[in-house]
């Protein structure tokens, strides 16, 4: 089963590379940007047919390794 | 007074540290990551670089490695361990040390100069030392430190900020910090004040003909306080 998860950095961590990528897209005339958050993206094979064991896995992933909770969340957003 | 320098892949201040415990009196050994047993030691350190090629986040991959379970053993049961740097980094994703290191606030590597001030002398690292500011080398493109404000309670009711940036007068304020840190924080102990995590390299600063004489002063002040 394929399991997606994105790390976001917390809300009131400062983010200085989405920060200039904003920049960037500002510069590149798209002026309607308000905000950029940057973050990261896995995609995860786990060798197990059941759903909710497969996501319990990933989360696990998570907690221990993919994410740091000092400062960021993570969150499932796929499995298939 | 026996040392031991961890190596992973992507560590780069490994033999400047080899070089600078040696030059004080340490009989200094090189380990590997993935080794499973320290050999005994009065001090190990974490060295500064990339380990990792700082894959997924800086010291995290370190931070699973073989070797670690015996350094967080020899940490807990009082040695002392040193991260410069990466090793900071390191210490923060073992969850040794409080808080995380984020990429700096102006998007820049900085490598430079700094001063730092000492906070905390009663320790085995700063105890008598002669100077309370001294002039270190910083490279990184990761040392600007966070932490949530439980952690910060935390960390300032035990007294666990070790060093400050400052400017050569000793003065700390925004202008004297390089990336960002919370409260100027360049380095932290652990509750116990055996684990020190720092920014700086002192092992860059052992030569007055090559940078300057600063990490002499830290170094030879820690093998005192050991002997």
């Amino acid at each position: 089963m394929k399991i997606s998860a994105i790390v976001t950095l917390k809300k009131d961590v400062l983010d200085p590379q989405g920060k200039v990528v904003h920049q960037a897209l500002n510069g590149m005339g798209f002026n309607n940007v308000k905000e950029v958050r940057q973050g990261k993206y896995f995609e995860i094979d786990i060798d197990e047919s059941d759903k909710k064991k497969a996501e319990e896995k990933a989360e696990d992933m998570c907690k221990k390794l993919l994410a740091n909770l000092v400062i960021e969340d993570y969150k499932i957003i796929g499995s298939q | 007074m026996n040392s031991s320098v961890i190596i992973f892949p992507g560590s780069n201040c490994d033999r400047d540290m080899d070089v600078a415990l040696k030059k004080f009196g340490f009989k200094n050994k090189m380990i590997w990551h993935n080794d499973t047993e320290l050999p005994k030691s009065d001090l190990v350190v974490l060295p500064g670089g990339f380990s990792y090629g700082d894959y997924l986040r800086c010291g995290s991959m370190a931070s699973k490695s073989k070797i670690i379970e015996s350094v967080i053993n020899f940490a807990k049961s009082g040695g002392l361990l040193l991260g410069i740097c990466n090793g900071f980094q390191i210490l923060t994703e073992t969850e040794l040390l409080p808080g995380a290191l984020l990429r700096n606030k102006h998007s820049e590597f900085i490598c430079k100069n700094v001063f730092i001030k000492i906070n905390n002398t009663e320790n085995n690292y700063f105890k008598n030392i002669k100077k309370n500011i001294l002039e270190l080398h910083i490279a990184h493109n990761e040392g600007n430190f966070f932490c949530s404000s439980d952690q910060m309670k935390n960390i300032n009711d035990n007294n666990q900020i070790a060093v400050f940036y400052c400017d050569k007068d000793g003065k700390i304020n925004d202008n004297s910090n390089p990336n960002g840190a919370f409260n100027n924080i360049a380095g932290l102990f652990n509750k116990q004040k055996n684990i020190l995590g720092m920014m700086p390299h002192p092992e860059r600063m052992i030569d007055t003909y090559l940078s300057g004489d600063d990490g002499s002063i830290f170094f030879q002040n820690l093998i005192t306080n050991l002997k």
